[in-house]
């Protein structure tokens, strides 16, 4: 009975050890987490050699870059392989990457990269808090912090710039773009992201916003699907089954535009240019664009995941001693309509 | 005579009263009612021409019973996990993201964006079934011959199954647009019933088989009742046990084939979101007890479509977006509470007393 018994355990914990390596080459294998999990392994293996030739490598900048986890959107994913792209070898950089959605993960990582005395360190922070403490062991040790993407709450002077979208920003070139099609009536229907992130702020703010000045603007439905397409679909679903009228479906990103349009096909609904309603959706992924320029929907807005050739160029005026010119930097960003966009434009901004 | 008739009408609705379908039941009922008087056109289902040209029917009754689809296949393994090892499964979400990327991954090959399948539609959901089923008995291995505690277990595949899927796509989102591959999650064409009503139906119907000719239910309960004396009596409980996670594995593969064809595409991280926490919700409003035991899949069946009828009555009602959650627990902790076998007890031994004071 003991046997057995110990033998169980034996087996469990065997089976235990088997199942986390298992999460671990998965992880590895996709992509993005390679990097994470061998390179900084690799990178203590070569400091450890290092103490005497430090010269060989001594001309890289080494960047440890700290991200959220490229699965979360297409979006990320167009990101970290934008990052992966510009830190190399080539272009004079030691890069080590690490990925979590979670901020103390993050902030473990970048206490790690101190302690290795990276130059840069540059941070999508998965929360806004809790950033001081670690920002100042950074600034400390002459590290210098660069921030992308997500802003933090802590004071300017913890880090060298900050380099984001501006949502709201996004939202009025949509509504602007939306105005500008001089409809008689917009009713619309609403379908926000997940509710209180920066996006769905920015995104609904500006429609809101325009929604209430104008009398002949009606947000018939206001509702969110949390970035998800399904939902998105049964929101539409249950509008078009309510007899609601509507002539304009906002979305605030392309998965749910997508679903609103599978409610609207299956409701023999026209959608597009020229037709009944107008679609709009947000992120420019590929196959959105692609949907644009078959005329199906009517706009796209971007939001631009390709940061890493500002950070290059602010790294490399850093390291000539020149000091940005503003802290917070807000990429430009575009929105597509429909009847413009080419098929350039599909390959230079799809994500 | 006319007392013994009052008797027996009584007896009537005591046996009804005790039923476990009742409260599922009455939930559906109410929520009708609900919809009828603020809408009264509410059921009407109308005959319209999809987009491709062919008749299909609409309304509101229909978005329900197809949306409801994927969710009341999960509920049916859900019951039998639920039943014979008294935990639940927490991973589904997580597998049926997995499977629906098998799917993609046979249909696209390494393209991300294509407009024909690579490979025949059976194929793919033949390699999502058993993938699937393989995630189904790791799992029921570690439940059954391992004793980990269900949930425990699933945590595995609940934090690295939707990494996983993400792997076997290389990290990107495939998008696959013939036609074909929507045939599934939508309507096949010439027939007016969207499809996943009819996979529902079909799968109800082989499970009605299943249970009507094999001892799986017989043993199933007994597994759960009280495992050790089933083993007495020649029943091998870690197999039934093991056999439940790969129904299980069975129900996710189908659910998330139907989940990838309504859209022809995947997301990972949103893909089936808290699905794991409706179907184990439709098994409790269904009066099923979470520790095992007796089991009703009927009862899971009308709680899953009690779940779907109540999102698309608050999306009806235009509940504001951040009070949206907060209606559903409320509803959800009204119907979960009165279905308890152990408030349905109560209730019954109340009824008995107050029937045999009113016979004094």
């Amino acid at each position: 009975m003991k046997i057995k018994k110990t033998l169980a355990i034996l087996f469990s914990l065997s089976l235990g050890i088997a199942a986390f390596t298992g999460c671990s080459t998965a992880g590895s294998g996709s992509g993005a987490g390679s990097d994470a999990q061998n390179q900084p392994a690799e990178n203590s293996a070569s400091d450890g050699n290092a103490g005497g030739d430090n010269t060989s490598s001594g001309e890289l900048i080494k960047v440890g870059i700290i991200n959220n986890d490229p699965n979360e959107s297409g979006y990320r994913n167009a990101n970290d392989k934008d990052m992966k792209a510009m830190f190399t070898e080539e272009n004079g950089y030691e890069a080590q990457f690490a990925y979590s959605l979670k901020n103390e993960e993050q902030i473990a990582a970048a206490q790690k990269y101190i302690q290795d005395e990276v130059d840069y360190l540059l941070i999508s922070a998965a929360g806004t808090s809790g950033w001081d403490s670690v920002l100042k062991d950074a600034q400390s040790q002459g590290i210098k912090v660069i921030l992308f993407d997500r802003t933090i709450d802590a004071d300017e002077s913890l880090y060298e710039a900050s380099i984001v979208s501006d949502m709201a920003k996004e939202g009025e070139t949509a509504v602007n773009w939306l105005a500008s099609q001089n409809l008689d009536e917009y009713n619309i229907v609403h379908i926000q992201g997940v509710v209180g992130s920066s996006a769905q702020i920015g995104r609904t703010g500006a429609l809101d916003a325009k929604a209430k000045s104008e009398a002949n603007w009606n947000i018939v439905t206001q509702q969110t699907a949390e970035w998800s397409a399904e939902t998105a679909q049964q929101i539409v679903q249950s509008v078009i089954d309510a007899g609601t009228k509507f002539n304009v479906i906002y979305a605030e990103n392309d998965d749910m535009a997508k679903g609103a349009v599978a409610a609207l096909d299956k409701a023999n609904i026209k959608h597009g240019v020229g037709q009944d309603v107008i679609v709009m959706g947000f992120d420019c992924n590929m196959w959105a664009l692609e949907e644009l320029l078959k005329k199906n929907w009517n706009y796209d807005g971007q939001c631009n995941p390709f940061q890493a050739s500002y950070i290059d160029e602010i790294i490399k005026n850093l390291e000539n001693g020149k000091k940005p010119a503003n802290k917070v930097v807000i990429m430009e960003e575009k929105g597509f309509d429909a009847e413009t966009i080419t098929q350039a434009d599909v390959d230079q901004y799809g994500i | 005579m006319t007392d013994k008739k009052l008797s027996q009408d009584q007896n009537f609705f005591l046996r009804i009263l005790k039923k476990q379908i009742f409260i599922p039941i009455s939930a559906l009922l109410v929520l009708m009612l609900f919809n009828l008087i603020a809408d009264p056109t509410f059921f009407r289902v109308e005959l319209g021409i999809s987009s491709l040209g062919y008749p299909v029917l609409k309304g509101n009754l229909i978005t329900i019973l197809d949306n409801a689809s994927e969710l009341v296949i999960l509920s049916i393994g859900m019951t039998l996990v639920t039943a014979a090892s008294g935990g639940q499964d927490i991973s589904v979400g997580a597998t049926i993201a997995l499977a629906g990327s098998v799917v993609l991954r046979i249909l696209c090959g390494t393209d991300t964006l294509t407009d024909h399948i690579h490979a025949p539609i059976i194929v793919a959901f033949l390699a999502c079934v058993l993938v699937a089923m393989l995630f189904g008995a790791f799992n029921g291995v570690l439940v059954a011959y391992f004793k980990l505690q269900p949930m425990v277990a699933t945590l595995i595949l609940f934090t690295a199954g939707r990494s996983i899927a993400a792997w076997i796509n290389n990290n990107t989102l495939p998008n696959n647009t013939d036609p074909r591959v929507g045939y599934y999650g939508n309507f096949f064409p010439g027939i007016a019933v969207p499809s996943p009503i009819l996979i529902a139906i079909l799968f109800m119907i082989v499970t009605a088989l299943v249970m009507r000719f094999t001892k799986l239910s017989l043993f199933t309960q007994a597994v759960g009742i009280n495992a050790e004396s089933s083993r007495l009596n020649g029943i091998n409980p870690q197999l039934i046990k093991f056999m439940t996670y790969v129904i299980l594995g069975f129900c996710v593969a189908v659910a998330g084939f139907i989940k990838v064809s309504r859209l022809s595409t995947i997301n990972y991280s949103v893909i089936a979101k808290d699905i794991e926490m409706d179907a184990i919700l439709a098994v409790a409003l269904g009066g099923n007890a979470l520790s095992g035991g007796k089991f009703s899949i009927s009862s899971s069946i009308v709680g899953a479509y009690v779940i779907q009828f109540l999102t698309i009555t608050l999306y009806r009602f235009e509940v504001p977006a951040a009070a949206l959650p907060a209606y559903k627990a409320i509803v959800v902790i009204i119907l979960v509470v009165l279905s308890a076998p152990v408030v349905r007890k109560k209730f019954a031994e109340l009824k008995k007393n107050f029937t045999a004071k009113e016979a004094n």
